[in-house]
């Protein structure tokens, strides 16, 4: 008896396969960004640097979330603000 | 001609120092002059596979820093006169490697033996790179799971772009050993096959040793597993993959235990 009509019988899923193929998404990611910087730290450096440009802020109220999808990937930045920035910013003015 | 063989993973408890005990006693065992050297400083373990433990008096940081000559460093192995063991440091950190002292060393072990074979530390740092940097072949060891796949393909991209030979735009020869392989669980689809391992890592095979029990019995009584119980599963494995690296074709399988009759039925009623 074949091992797919074993399995068939016994109801359960293979889990092998599903490692492979999260395998080769993954290397095929990583492979890619193989002595490229960190493209995450930068763009969290950079968006930073922006941002503390106009406000006060405190680096670890930052947090930065990145989804890979299989079609687009979204990049979630999300930095705390204290509510009294307007104010500050007017008294530098 | 003289080679360094780095074994390497990336990933820690795949079997990189078992390996590095079993090929070397298995080379040594075809005529050739073997030194395995230990370079996970600060966590030697190759000394107490090989049974060694209680003889280091010197090792590898006390020759590159010159505290020791090499000859007074190297540790003959009590069963093969052509095996030798180059000891790691126990207390010192691996900062002490520098790249000068350890090519001095390894250019000296390169006159003195056929085949240089050097245990990587886990990880991707200063050991592990120094393990791998005057390498003319490496083993990838590498478990069948997803983490250790992946640490694989990491090492194979240090390989390709740390070593000497990679800077000179040479190539390091790669070949992969899988070991604790289940060929029962692979064929059930609970463990990556053989095939998938290789496509995704795209390099050669070197060998697959089946998990054994006979591999925590070496190394309870620091033996390497190709001396301790030489009919067994993985010692034909890693004897066989000792030819392929000599050049020689060896067809490849899984060697499976040899059962007898008494060991199946007190097997099946265990089950």
């Amino acid at each position: 008896m074949s091992m797919g009509l074993l399995r068939l019988l016994r109801g359960k899923k293979a889990s092998a396969p599903v490692a492979r193929e999260r395998l080769q998404i993954l290397l095929a990611h990583e492979r890619g960004l193989r002595g490229q910087p960190d493209l995450l730290g930068v763009l969290r450096e950079e968006i930073l640097a922006v941002v503390s440009r106009h406000v006060t802020l405190d680096p670890t109220k930052v947090i930065v979330r990145l989804d890979r999808g299989d079609e687009v990937s979204t990049l979630e930045v999300d930095i705390e603000v204290p509510n009294d920035f307007e104010r500050k910013r007017v008294a530098v003015a | 001609m003289s080679k360094v063989l780095v074994v390497t993973s990336g990933k820690g408890g795949v079997g990189k120092t078992t390996t590095t005990a079993a090929l070397g006693a298995a080379l040594a065992q075809r005529g050739d002059k073997v030194v395995v050297v230990d370079f996970d400083v600060g966590l030697r373990n190759l000394d107490l596979v090989m049974g060694a433990e209680r003889r280091v008096v010197f090792d590898l940081i006390n020759v590159v820093q010159g505290v020791a000559k090499l000859p007074q460093a190297l540790i003959r192995d009590k069963r093969l006169e052509n095996l030798w063991l180059l000891p790691a440091s126990q207390t010192r950190d691996k900062d002490a490697l520098t790249e000068e002292g350890v090519g001095k060393v390894i250019d000296d072990l390169r006159g003195r033996f056929d085949w240089v074979i050097c245990d990587s530390p886990a990880g991707i740092e200063r050991g592990a790179s120094m393990a791998m940097r005057f390498a003319d072949e490496a083993v990838i060891v590498t478990n069948p799971e997803v983490s250790s796949v992946r640490d694989s393909d990491r090492i194979i991209g240090m390989l390709d772009s740390k070593t000497v030979r990679a800077e000179k735009g040479e190539r390091v020869e790669k070949h992969i050993l899988i070991t604790r392989y289940d060929p029962s669980r692979a064929a059930r689809g609970e463990m990556l096959t053989i095939e998938d391992i290789l496509e995704i890592l795209a390099t050669p095979l070197l060998g697959i040793i089946p998990e054994s029990q006979d591999v925590l019995k070496a190394s309870n009584v620091g033996t390497p597993v190709t001396l301790s119980n030489a009919d067994g599963a993985p010692a034909r494995a890693y004897i066989d993959a000792a030819r392929r690296l000599c050049g020689d074709t060896v067809p490849m399988q899984v060697p499976t235990e040899r059962k007898g009759f008494m060991d199946r039925l007190l097997r099946r009623r265990a089950a």
